[in-house]
């Protein structure tokens, strides 16, 4: 009986809206003032998050963590949330992201500064963690991910270890009334499903509506690549207002329904085809979307074109979750070095491929088997094979302003500093005209993923006090 | 449909559009027919091996195809095709996330109405699906 009230009382609020503002960490910083507007403005139930955290970043942060103890989380976080916190907090929306990478209690106090500083006296900040797996792993039962070798665990080079976690720890700490949740790696998907979860009272092995949700996230966890971002080509799909543009909005009914969205006033467009290339963004088997809260199937997934930037999409499917969780490693990957320099005008083809040869001789000679790549940037070079056969068709005549680009992978530094510069030798020591250059060497961090039973990870959560 | 006389080349990219993601070194390559006839046509020039053909320069190992007709849609998924991937690529495109304008310039032989339609659903921004 009592189910069956709270079912009622359910029904009173049975759309609910998630927004997202952010798809990467280096994101739009002015996207989510409008989606919040909207959010207001539509007077339902609603959720705001910021999906920061590709597959590196969280490396890049365990990096800045040993720097320094107080970083490790986004670094863009207060200029994510300080247009939208008080807001937000005024209206009951609660705002979700893995800004917090590898430091979600750094992020957590910077968000109470943030909050105190914006005169908010006191705002619910909880973190979810358990995800940093880089102490336990090598003691945890590894499993190799896929076809890959099992990854060696065992080394000592390994950056950062984290789990993916899914979407019930963030359910339960919004559960303990948080404006704001922060998390490390978790689920894109997590993000969205949570407050779902949390709204809906949807159990965990309600496969369909947990299948409802993960698509919601993942509609939503690119931020506007569903508004017509990584989308737009004059001529064949024309985008209007890409400099406004919108970011997404689903709005979600308790029988798991959804219609994708966007701020009204603002750029960019909803349509079915942006929706379809956002579906299969980043999908496999599309019948197995692996997540730890439900395993997604897109086969009977639906788009309908409900009139100007509304679409619907039905048909997601669920089925029970994996046992195992992806554990994703990063560890040292040595340096990439670069070097550019640009040549313009009659022969500019034929001085760029003699700069690119003289460059790559000169680098091979001092550092015999190096691995190295030549580019002439507009000749051809994102569609070349690492040989550059294509770019050995070309006629040259016809290029007029193009550019030389250099880089190498090694594991020493210093190399890969030394052939950089070798291209900035080009200046005296090259071909006629050659101007422009840039030299980068940066650090690299390489990837492996593996799977561990669900039982040795334990997902934490809790309130962090403003005083801590 | 079955006239030969109107049948006709043309690029990809006329009759359907795409998006590529990336894991690793692996790529896949969404396909998008603007129009629900041009599906079957897709369905039957464009196979594993025609796409592994364009991408072979660059490694490809293997390409399987996953058909979604009631999304009205297919997912291409291509393995070693991004010269070690973000972490590793000397690539500038690491991601390779230009990948699908490969796929958009393989050339397919449809009625030319179906690419006049086609046009037609660019334009007016409406869909048959």
């Amino acid at each position: 009986m009592r189910r069956i009230i709270e079912r009622d009382r359910f029904m009173t609020k049975q759309v609910f809206h998630v927004g997202n503002a952010a798809g990467f960490s280096t994101d739009r910083l002015d996207s989510a003032a409008p989606v919040v507007a909207a959010l207001i403005a539509s007077g339902a139930p609603s959720a705001l998050f910021f999906e920061t955290l590709a597959e590196r970043t969280l490396a890049f942060a365990q990096r800045a963590k040993l720097a320094d103890p107080e970083a490790g989380y986004t670094p863009d976080l207060e200029g994510f949330l300080r247009p939208v916190l008080k807001d937000c907090v005024a209206h009951g929306i609660p705002i979700l992201g893995n800004f917090g990478a590898a430091n979600p209690l750094g992020a957590a106090k910077a968000i109470h500064r943030l909050a105190r500083e914006l005169g908010l006296e006191s705002i619910k900040v909880a973190v979810v963690e358990g995800d940093d797996v880089r102490e336990g792993l090598r003691s945890m039962q590894v499993q190799a991910w896929e076809e890959e070798a099992l990854f060696d665990v065992q080394r000592d080079d390994i950056v950062a270890a984290n789990v993916y976690l899914g979407a019930q720890p963030i359910a339960e700490a919004l559960a303990l009334g948080a404006d704001v949740v922060v998390t490390g790696r978790v689920t894109d998907s997590a993000l969205a499903l949570a407050p779902l979860i949390h709204h809906f009272g949807w159990t965990a092995d309600d496969w369909d509506r947990m299948a409802a949700g993960v698509l919601t996230g993942h509609l939503l966890e690119c931020g506007a690549q569903i508004t017509g971002g990584y989308f737009a080509d004059p001529g064949y799909k024309d985008v209007a207002g890409m400099a406004s543009i919108g970011y997404p909005i689903v709005e979600v009914s308790d029988d798991g329904g959804l219609v994708v969205t966007k701020p009204t006033g603002t750029g960019g467009r909803v349509d079915t085809r942006t929706v379809k290339e956002q579906i299969l963004y980043e999908i496999h088997d599309p019948a197995n979307y692996l997540t730890p809260d439900v395993t997604l199937d897109l086969t009977s997934v639906q788009v309908l074109d409900l009139g100007p930037d509304r679409v619907q999409v039905t048909g997601a499917k669920g089925r029970p979750a994996p046992e195992t969780l992806k554990v994703t490693i990063s560890y040292a990957g040595g340096w990439l070095g670069e070097g550019e320099i640009s040549y313009a005008g009659p022969g500019a083809a034929a001085r760029a491929r003699l700069a690119a040869a003289t460059a790559q001789q000169r680098i091979e000679t001092q550092y015999p088997g190096i691995d190295i790549r030549a580019d002439v940037i507009g000749l051809v070079s994102i569609f070349d094979g690492d040989t550059g056969e294509r770019a050995k068709g070309m006629q040259d005549t016809k290029w007029e302003d193009v550019r030389v680009r250099i880089a190498v992978n090694t594991e020493d530094q210093a190399v890969a500093a030394m052939a950089a510069r070798e291209v900035e030798t080009l200046y005296c020591a090259g071909p006629a005209g050659g101007g422009g250059v840039r030299r980068t060497v940066t650090p690299r961090i390489k990837t492996a993923s593996c799977l561990v039973p669900r039982e040795s990870v334990q997902p934490r959560f809790r309130l962090v006090p403003a005083d801590e | 449909m079955n006239k030969a006389s109107n049948m006709i080349d043309v690029p990809l990219r006329e009759i359907a559009h795409g998006r590529t993601g990336d894991k690793g070194d692996r790529a896949n390559i969404s396909i998008i027919p603007y129009e629900a006839e041009a599906f079957a046509y897709i369905a039957d020039q464009l196979t594993d091996a025609r796409m592994r053909d364009a991408f072979a320069h660059r490694g490809v190992s293997k390409v399987v195809r996953y058909d979604l007709p009631a999304l009205g849609a297919f997912n291409f998924v291509l393995d070693d095709v991004l010269q070690g991937g973000v972490n590793g690529s000397l690539n500038l495109d690491g991601h390779g996330k230009s990948l699908s304008f490969i796929a958009m310039s393989i050339n397919l032989r449809v009625p030319a109405e179906l690419v006049e339609s086609a046009r037609k659903a660019r334009e007016t921004n409406e869909s048959s699906v």
